[in-house]
Order: structure tokens, then C-alpha cells, then sequence
């Protein structure tokens, strides 16, 4: 799993989620510091594609052993991918989470949302506040 | 390193009773039928019938008796060491409830054998049933329920059959945010929402979170007294005065009546609805997660909604009551876990009130006397107790200090007790403390006992702090060491593959 | 009396000095002088052993066992032969003393048990998980219904008047907080119809609960039922009696899609009704709904193969009030016995016990429906309990039969079926044999024309 870091190309939600904007679409995933406080992460409940994500809300379920950690949608759209080997392989949240571990693609519905989000700098500070 | 290495256990294979499997061998041959031989196409048509066998083992009975018994030498036991798991109340389990359990009369009774042929069943059920009114404070008993779980789950749908009865629709119930998961679980399975309330700086409920959550929305409280922390809520006068102001309940989860019972009473306290759980209090071989008895008991404006069936004496006769027009009706098959009640019982005839007591007592006694071994040096820096107050039957403590400052977690220390021959303390629960252990040494373990665990307490911390990776890495002289639960859970095994 | 406290006089001195109190009471300042108990509890005084033990030997003299009787009740527990070897393993204390397994490295002996146990249940039922067990078999259902709930979402059930009368009021009370409602669809010549069933279900119908054989002993075509039942939409439950699932066509076979029981008939004590167990399987599509605790397998840090409780995120202790079920203790030790009674029965021994009790009830019916005055409650097949019809008060008769003959001929249908005053269920274990089911013939016949005499 490595250590902390936090990719500068990406933007952070305070929920612990990250965003790699990508034209109209968007790729979501879990951050460094999410992954390693679920620990070994063992099942992903994963939204159907086609399913509407909202900025805020839970849109899946990451569990470990012994926890169960609802993932937040950092912007709102329409979900056109699920990433199936998370689902066959859920260890790739923890040692991959901005890469292979990425969790679905989303096509987005107003994203001016973005602006709303941290970037590395931020999220890293916001971070620190919270220790 | 210190580490005692080995237990001869690891070397043996682990082989399941499927793979001891051979063709032809058998232990038990059903007797040959005689009774006129009829096609079995013409009693049963083949449609119905199974096409294959079950694939139980083909074993002999000598082999079945080696299998268990070697599989019982990979477990520990409270009958072989301690076994101080917080809010489970691991008590001595007197042989003698076992010997009184297997007697034909009880065991062999079928439960369907009419009162008047029951009638010794029907009379240890009806003083079981006052016994535990008298304990709870609450003049109304109902043997029914199978476990604590299922007590809450009579419990809140009471309360919901109270309220509407009254024509009061509710949709809260209120719960400690100390408190154990079976409450939330049970609220929802009985249709209403949970809100929690807040713990104050002394480990008591929050009494001014409790009075901004209050409403007519709010159907009941449900609260342990002590709490999940050990602590007895001086407040819960105040509290009751709260909840009742509201027009809800007031809901006792029984799992910390060991601490009280025969000092002070659910009922007097102003609680309306207690559960017992049996198995703890009551003293009940746990049978390695099972069974347990979770019986309630109620204040008179609950009472008409009691499950039925409860038993009821008229002149000298016992007999089963089904005949409550207001009951919730059913929890289960029958009338309850009548073996359960045998033990727990004999062992109230062997206590007797003044017993009952004298083991309340001794319970706190015990706590607070390892507690206060644990608050020695060397011990207490890295693993201080919680709330520093007396506690009753159980303590916590958290391991944060301990974690941050020799790098080790309170699962290795868990872990490292194993190797020092003790079941470790519940761990990680109550989850308002950080790290935590939760200690329940109970009434019936000695002094030196507890000095004993002590001891392998400080030694451990000693130990990590020359060598963290000593309990990290531990157990090291258990039948399995560490095991890959998040691989059992990734790919579940749960069955034998067949084919 | 007895305490079994160990505390002297010393101990308590260099406790209490060591805690930094003068006596116990310091420590129980916390508990408000105006709550403490003013007076003893009203209970009798402690007694010793020897005296505890008389006590509860009086007790248990005073009551009808099957021991005392030739009995021929059922109706859900059964008063099968469980071996010797089943009380020498559930009596060590290894089994009998630990709590749940929440320390796997000292546990794996009840671990192992559970996987051997689940692996039993799904052979039984032909479906993919089994749990280790819940409380018993009427709670079981309302457990079963509960995850297609959870399932579906929807909150109507229906359920065949064949189903135990104590799972339909188990059921109607335990779902009654969140919604649930329970449509009976009544019996034709004793079995479930599959046109009553489609005409039951709706938009709104969660699941559709048969009893396998039903409460009269009659077999169910469970493949037929499902059919209909999956065509709704609708959850299919059966709730079986797990000795017959020795002989018949496993549930996870016929399109069922959660079976339960009552688990008292493996290898379990009668003990007045409890404690038992519940079993509890489902096809895969329920994994993430099933309650309780589920033992699977994994490796040690060494590569050792060894058990752990598995799948725990669906517990109350993790997911609390989104939990799949508030259960938490269970029935370990009575799935233990069920373990091992299934290993001593075995692959051979369960399939000539089935056979064996369907060949006995059959002689049993024929042989008490010869009889003037008893007739058959209907024609459907059975495998060791059938219902049948006295024309004569059946209180009278069953009085008759256990004071002139020592036989308790069944359990009479009113009881739990008001609408069946005539009714009278038998139902047969091993330890019924030929000579058994004669001698009740005998007492029957006797009875019933004693009592048509009379009236």
C-alpha cells in the first residue's frame, strides 16, 4: 500500500473521494487516507451502470473485515462504466487507489461542481486538521 | 525473541470430517423395516423423492469420537482458563445445572404433552418466572424469548403495541451511542428509525443531548444500567423522569444484570421493560456462541401485550396461558428454552436472595480490584482505564497510549495474551473509546487469578517495548496462528466443495 | 447453599486495600441510596447441592416424558433415539464452555464444527449457504422473511394453511413493526395448490412461505409451487423438516429459494421445546442477506488451513441498524449435536432412516384408517406424520388410550388448528416400531368405541 500521497493531476472531496476529470466524464475513486483507515478492503456493492450519482451522496459501499464505508459521489452525473476488477479483485482500492483501484466513470451532469472541490494542496492541508 | 514457539496442534493436518469419507463405512445402520414391504414409488412417487443421497460422511463411530474430540483440543474454554470477555459475563457454569438438565422428566419432556402431564415443567417455569420478577423489579414475566437479541426484539414491539394501542403513532427509538449493535438491529427489524444519544464526560448519558431528542415522536430509551462502559448511571432517575415525561419507555438491555442484581432493580430505577440474558447473569454454558434464554419482564401497563404463551397458576394447578386477547402473540416454536431454564433455575435455588446478591457484589469487587492491578506502572501509562471512576462489574481501557507509544495495537495485546494461556477482554468495543478493551473478570475467578493476568499484562508491555514485532506478530503456540480473514472474506469457503 | 464465589476473608482485606476502599459498598456508591433494594428479594433461601438437586428431581418426576409413555407426538420436535456419542461430544467442556469464536486462533474446534455444520445443511436443503444456525424453527421463518424483505423490499406474505401455526403467528408478530402482513391460502385435500398460491400473490407479495411436509404430514410439490411462486415475482420459502429431507427432493432442487426448519429432530433433546436450533439456507443470490454468523475458510500466517467468521459486514455489530438481523447468540452446542448425529447417521444411515419411517407411517395410516371411526385427513403423501379424522371426542380418546394402554396417540388437531375439532396427528421416529404402531391400533380401536359407546 506505500505510503501517503496524493496526485497532484486530481481533485478531493472531503469524504475522502478523488475525481480525474476527463472531458465531459470523470473518474471516481477512494483516496490514500480512506483506503488505509478501511483497511483490507474485501467487497465493493457497486451502483448499476446507468444509475444517477448525486454530489454529496452515497453511490456504493466499500467493506473491510470489520467495517462497512459508504462512498460519496464528489459530483453528480450518470454512471457509464463500473470498474469489475475492483469487484473481482477488491484489493486494488488498497494498492492502487488512484490507478487500477478506481471505483466508476461518470458522465457529469454539471460540472461546475468542480469548483466546489479541494485540490492537492487543500485536501493535504484539510487532512493535517484532521489529526 | 521471547516467544514460546510451537503447539504440537500445528503440525497436525486439519482434515474435515467429509474428507475422512470412505465408501461403506458406516456407523449407524437403520433397523430393516417390519412393516409389509410396499414399492416406495407407491408411498412416495419418485417426483417427490431425492435422485441422490445427502453426502453425509461415510465414517465409523470411532473415527466420529476421534474427529470431535481431537477438534474440541482446538478450542479454549472457560472451564479451562480465564476468560474475562467484557459484557459477556463469563461466569462458572455449575456441572450440577447439567446433570439436572439431562434427567428424562425434563429432557425427554416433548413440549406438546398436556399441562396436567407437564406439571412439574409448568411449576419450575412459573417460579423461574417470579424469581425474575423479583430481580427485575417488574411484577410481569415472559419466559418466551431465545436470547438477549430476541428479548430486545419482544421489548421494542411491545412498546410499539403499547403505543398504538393508545392510538399513539411513534416512528423514534433513542440508543446510547455506547450501546451494542443488537439495539440498532432490533430497532429497525421492528419499524422504527434509531437516533442516538450522545455519552457525557463521565460516561453516563448525556443528559442534555437526551432532553434536545425527547419528543412525542420518540417511542422509547433503550439503556443498560451499568452502561457498556462498567459505569452505573447515577442519573437514571432523572433520565426515567425524561423519557416517561415524553410518554415513551423505558427499555433495560439485561446484558450487565450481573453487576446489580439483588442491589438494585430495573423496576425501582423506573425502567418499564427488561430483558435478561440467561446466559450471563444466570449463568449458562455458552456452548461456543449458543444457546442462551432472553426472558423479559414488564410493568403492569405492559403487560396485557405479553407473547404468549406464559404460565399462570390457578389454585394448585399450572397451565400454560394462550388466552390474552392484547398479546403480540408469538416469538418462536412452544414456550421457550425450558432447558435453559432448568439451569438457570438451580442455580437461583442454589443462591438463593441473599446469594444473589453476595454474587452482585462480588462481581463489582472483583472488577474493580483488577482494574485497580491494571493500574500499577508499567501498565497503566500505556493502557489507563477510560473513566477513571469505580466501576461496577466491568471496566474499559483504552490501548491508544499504547498504540502511539510502543506501536502495538490493542489486537496485538490480544493476540499475545493467547500465548500467555487467557482469552483476551473484548476488544474494540464499546467503539467510543479509541483502541479499547473491555475487562469482565466476574464474581466466581480468585485473586490469584487475576494476578496471573495481570502480570502477563505487564509483561506483554515490557516485551513490546523491547520488541513491538513480538505481538505483532503473535500468537505463536495456538493450533492456527494469525489468519487471513479478509481472504475468507474476498472468496467465501462456507461449505465442504462436493464435487 | 452454593455461590461458587471464592473470595476469603484475606483476599477481601488485600483487595480492598489494593482498590483503596473500606468496604464493597464504597464501590457501589454510584447506585442512589433511594434506589438499593430495602428488603430481600422474596425468594426462597439458598440451598446445597444435594438439596437443589432433589428439588429439581421432584420437579422433573412430576412430569409425562417419553419415557413414561409410548408416544406419538410431533407436530415440529421428535422424539428420536440420539446416540451416546452425541452427549460425550456436547458435554465436553471444550464445546460446551466458550463463548462465539471471536478469537479464531483459540476457536477453530467451533469453527471447524460450523463449516462441517453448514456443509451438512446445504447437502440437505441442495442450496449454496447455510449459517450456523438460529434460534428454532418457527423464528427461523420470520428470519427467512426478514432477508426477503431485505431482498425485495416488499412486505406481503403469503403462507400456506399447511405451514405451523406457530410460524404463522411468529411470523405475523415479528414482521408486524415493519409492515409485514400475512395472507393464509387454505389446503385442498390436505396440500398446497398452485392456482390458490398464483391467485394469492401480488405487486406487493415478498415472499411465499410452504411448510415441507406440511402441519398435516402431507408431502408438497414444492417444484410446482415455486414455479408459480417466481412467476409473481414473489420470494419462495420452504420450512422443512429436516429428517425427511433425507428422502425427499431437496428444496434448493425444486426452485426454493430460502429453506428453514427445525433442527430439534438432529440429534437434539426434546427439553420441553427448546433449546434447539433453526437452520437456515439460500441460494447464492442471498449470501449478503443471510443472518448470523457464517464460519469459512481460510490460511494461517504459516499457510495452515484453519476457520474464521466470515462475511461479518452483513452483523449487527458492524452494520447495526442497517444490519441484516439483530441476532447474536445462536445455537452452537444444538448445531454441534446436529453435526455429529448427521456424521454417525451418515450418507447410508439418513437414507435408510427416511426410508425406513415412510414405510412405518404408511403401515401406521393404513393400519389406524382400517379402524371403524378413523379416517384418513387426506390422501396426499406422507413420510413420519399424518393427520386423521376420529368420530369421537378426541380428549376422550387420547384420556382412553394413556390410561388402559401407556400410549399418547398424538397431538390433537384443535389445539392449534381450531377449525379441526375431530383432527388427531401421529407422527412416528424410530423408536416406533411395528409392535408400538399395533399396540396403538389396539388402543384406538378400544378408544374410539369406547367413546362412540358412551356418547
Amino acid at each position: 500500500m506505500g505510503e501517503a500521497n496524493y496526485p497532484a493531476d486530481l481533485k478531493y472531496h472531503r469524504e475522502h473521494d478523488w475525481v480525474r476529470l476527463e472531458g465531459d466524464e470523470a473518474v471516481f475513486g477512494i483516496t490514500w487516507f480512506a483506503q488505509d483507515a478501511l483497511g483490507e478492503v474485501v467487497y465493493f456493492d457497486a451502483p448499476d451502470v446507468g444509475a444517477a450519482v448525486v454530489a454529496d451522496d452515497a453511490y456504493a459501499e466499500l467493506e473491510s473485515v470489520k467495517a462497512v464505508s459508504d462512498v460519496y459521489a464528489p459530483l453528480s452525473g450518470e454512471v457509464t462504466a463500473v470498474n469489475d476488477a475492483v469487484s473481482t479483485s477488491p484489493g486494488l482500492v488498497n494498492s492502487d487507489p488512484y490507478g487500477e483501484g478506481w471505483l466508476v466513470r461518470v458522465r457529469l451532469s454539471d460540472p461546475s461542481q468542480v469548483d466546489g472541490l479541494m485540490d492537492q494542496a487543500a485536501y493535504t492541508q484539510y487532512l493535517e486538521g484532521l489529526s | 525473541m521471547t516467544a514460546a514457539t510451537g503447539n504440537p496442534l500445528q503440525h497436525e493436518a486439519v482434515v474435515t470430517i467429509y474428507e475422512k469419507s470412505r465408501p461403506g463405512r458406516r456407523a449407524y445402520v437403520a433397523p430393516p423395516a417390519d412393516v409389509p414391504e410396499r414399492p416406495l414409488d407407491e408411498l412416495l412417487p419418485a417426483a417427490l423423492r431425492r435422485e441422490r443421497p445427502a453426502r453425509l460422511p461415510q465414517v465409523s463411530e470411532p473415527e466420529i469420537v476421534r474427529h470431535f474430540v481431537r477438534l474440541s483440543k482446538r478450542n479454549f474454554d472457560l472451564d479451562s482458563g480465564f476468560y474475562p470477555l467484557g459484557s459477556c459475563t463469563m461466569k462458572h457454569n455449575p456441572k450440577l445445572h447439567e446433570r439436572a438438565a439431562a434427567l428424562p422428566g425434563h429432557s425427554r419432556l416433548h413440549p406438546l404433552q398436556a399441562d396436567e402431564h407437564a406439571q412439574g415443567a409448568l411449576e419450575l417455569m412459573f417460579n423461574l418466572q417470579h424469581a425474575l420478577a423479583e430481580v427485575a423489579g417488574l411484577p410481569h414475566v415472559s419466559l418466551q424469548p431465545s436470547a438477549g437479541s430476541h428479548g430486545e426484539l419482544a421489548g421494542v414491539l411491545l412498546t410499539r403495541a403499547y403505543h398504538e394501542a393508545r392510538g399513539d403513532q411513534r416512528e423514534i427509538v433513542l440508543t446510547p451511542n455506547t450501546a451494542h449493535g443488537t439495539n440498532p438491529a432490533t430497532v429497525t427489524m421492528a419499524g422504527y428509525r434509531v437516533v442516538n444519544v450522545g455519552t457525557a464526560p463521565d460516561g453516563g448519558v448525556d443528559l442534555d443531548d437526551l432532553r434536545a431528542k425527547i419528543s412525542d415522536r420518540v417511542a422509547c430509551l433503550m439503556l443498560t444500567n451499568p452502561s457498556t462502559l462498567g459505569l452505573f448511571d447515577s442519573n437514571i432517575a432523572e433520565i426515567s423522569r425524561i423519557v416517561h415525561d415524553a410518554g415513551a419507555t423505558l427499555y433495560y438491555d439485561g446484558a450487565n444484570l450481573n453487576a446489580v442484581m439483588g442491589i438494585c432493580r430495573p423496576g425501582d430505577m423506573g425502567f418499564d421493560i427488561v430483558h435478561f440474558n440467561l446466559h450471563k447473569s444466570f449463568t449458562q454454558p455458552h456452548g461456543g456462541g449458543g444457546p442462551g434464554a432472553g426472558p423479559i419482564a414488564v410493568s403492569d401497563r405492559i403487560a396485557p401485550f405479553l407473547p404468549v404463551p406464559v404460565v399462570a397458576k390457578d389454585g394448585d394447578r399450572f397451565r400454560l396461558d394462550h388466552d390474552r386477547p392484547q398479546s403480540i402473540g408469538r416469538l418462536r416454536g412452544f414456550h421457550g428454552n425450558y432447558g435453559v431454564f432448568v439451569r438457570s433455575y438451580a442455580y437461583i435455588c442454589s443462591l438463593g436472595a441473599e446469594g444473589i446478591a453476595r454474587t452482585a457484589r462480588a462481581a463489582v469487587l472483583n472488577a474493580n480490584y483488577l482494574k485497580a492491578l491494571l493500574a500499577r506502572p508499567g501498565i497503566a501509562e500505556h493502557l489507563p482505564v477510560a473513566y477513571d471512576r469505580h466501576c461496577m462489574h466491568e471496566f474499559v481501557l483504552s490501548g491508544a497510549p499504547m498504540k502511539r507509544d510502543l506501536g502495538i495495537r490493542t489486537l496485538d495485546l490480544a493476540k499475545r495474551l493467547l500465548d500467555h494461556g487467557f482469552h483476551p477482554p473484548t476488544v474494540y468495543f464499546p467503539q467510543l473509546v479509541e483502541e479499547s478493551l473491555l475487562v469482565e473478570p466476574t464474581e466466581t475467578e480468585t485473586r490469584e487469578t487475576m494476578e496471573a493476568f495481570a502480570d502477563a499484562v505487564a509483561e506483554i508491555l515490557a516485551e513490546a517495548k523491547a520488541d513491538p514485532s513480538v505481538a505483532r506478530e503473535a500468537p505463536y503456540t495456538t493450533p492456527v496462528r494469525r489468519l487471513d480473514e479478509a481472504a475468507a472474506a474476498r472468496n467465501p469457503v462456507v461449505r465442504q466443495p462436493m464435487d | 447453599m452454593s455461590d461458587y464465589l471464592a473470595v476469603t476473608d484475606d483476599d477481601l482485606a488485600v483487595m480492598l486495600d489494593a482498590i483503596g476502599v473500606a468496604s464493597v459498598d464504597d464501590l457501589l456508591q454510584a447506585v442512589p441510596e433511594a434506589l438499593r433494594v430495602a428488603r430481600p428479594l422474596d425468594l426462597p433461601p439458598g440451598r446445597d447441592e444435594q438439596g437443589v438437586m432433589r428439588h429439581l428431581a421432584d420437579l422433573a418426576a412430576r412430569n409425562t416424558s417419553c419415557d413414561d409413555e409410548v408416544s406419538f407426538l410431533g407436530a415440529g420436535m421428535y422424539d428420536h433415539y440420539v446416540p451416546a456419542l452425541v452427549d460425550a461430544i456436547t458435554s465436553r467442556s471444550e464445546f460446551l464452555t466458550p463463548y462465539t469464536p471471536y478469537q479464531p486462533e483459540i476457536s477453530q474446534g467451533g469453527l471447524q464444527v460450523m463449516f462441517e455444520y453448514q456443509t451438512a445443511i446445504c447437502e440437505l436443503t441442495g442450496l449454496a449457504i447455510s449459517n450456523a444456525s438460529v434460534y428454532e424453527g418457527p423464528s427461523a421463518v420470520a428470519a427467512a422473511a426478514y432477508m426477503a424483505h431485505g431482498h425485495n423490499g416488499r412486505t406481503g406474505y403469503v403462507v400456506s394453511a399447511g405451514l405451523h401455526p406457530h410460524s404463522v403467528a411468529t411470523l405475523a408478530t415479528s414482521s408486524a413493526g415493519y409492515g409485514g402482513t400475512v395472507t393464509q391460502v387454505p389446503l385442498r385435500d390436505g396440500a398446497t395448490h398452485g392456482d390458490d398460491i398464483a391467485a394469492a400473490v401480488g405487486d406487493d407479495t415478498c415472499a411465499v412461505i410452504v411448510q415441507q411436509p406440511n402441519f398435516v404430514g402431507a408431502v408438497e410439490d414444492l417444484a410446482a409451487l415455486s414455479e408459480r411462486v417466481h412467476a409473481a415475482g414473489a420470494v419462495m420459502i420452504a420450512a422443512c423438516d429436516p429428517i425427511a429431507l433425507s428422502v425427499l427432493r431437496p428444496p434448493g432442487a425444486c426452485g426454493v429459494d430460502i429453506a428453514v426448519g427445525e433442527g430439534q429432530p438432529l440429534g437434539n433433546r426434546l427439553d420441553f421445546g427448546g433449546p434447539s436450533f433453526g437452520f437456515l439456507a439460500a441460494s447464492d443470490a442471498f449470501t449478503r442477506r443471510m443472518p448470523g454468523r457464517i464460519a469459512g475458510q481460510t490460511t494461517d500466517v504459516d499457510g495452515r488451513r484453519g476457520f474464521v467468521l466470515t462475511l461479518q459486514t452483513r452483523e449487527q455489530h458492524i452494520r447495526r441498524e442497517k444490519a441484516t438481523s439483530n441476532i447474536c447468540t445462536a445455537q452452537a452446542l444444538n448445531a454441534l449435536a446436529a453435526t455429529v448425529y448427521l456424521s454417525w447417521l451418515g450418507q447410508e444411515g439418513f437414507a435408510g432412516l427416511g426410508e425406513l419411517l415412510v414405510r412405518r407411517t404408511d403401515y401406521a395410516r393404513r393400519t389406524l384408517c382400517a379402524i371403524p371411526g378413523v379416517t384418513a385427513l387426506h390422501d396426499q403423501p406422507v413420510v413420519r406424520e399424518f393427520a386423521v379424522r376420529l368420530d369421537a371426542d378426541v380428549d376422550a380418546v387420547i384420556a382412553r388410550c394413556r390410561e388402559r394402554f401407556g400410549v399418547n396417540p398424538g397431538v390433537p388437531l384443535r389445539a392449534m388448528l381450531p377449525d379441526h375439532e375431530d383432527g388427531l396427528l401421529v407422527a412416528l421416529t424410530e423408536r416406533r416400531d411395528r409392535a408400538d404402531i399395533d399396540l396403538l391400533a389396539e388402543a384406538l380401536a378400544d378408544a374410539v368405541a369406547h367413546a362412540k359407546a358412551g356418547a
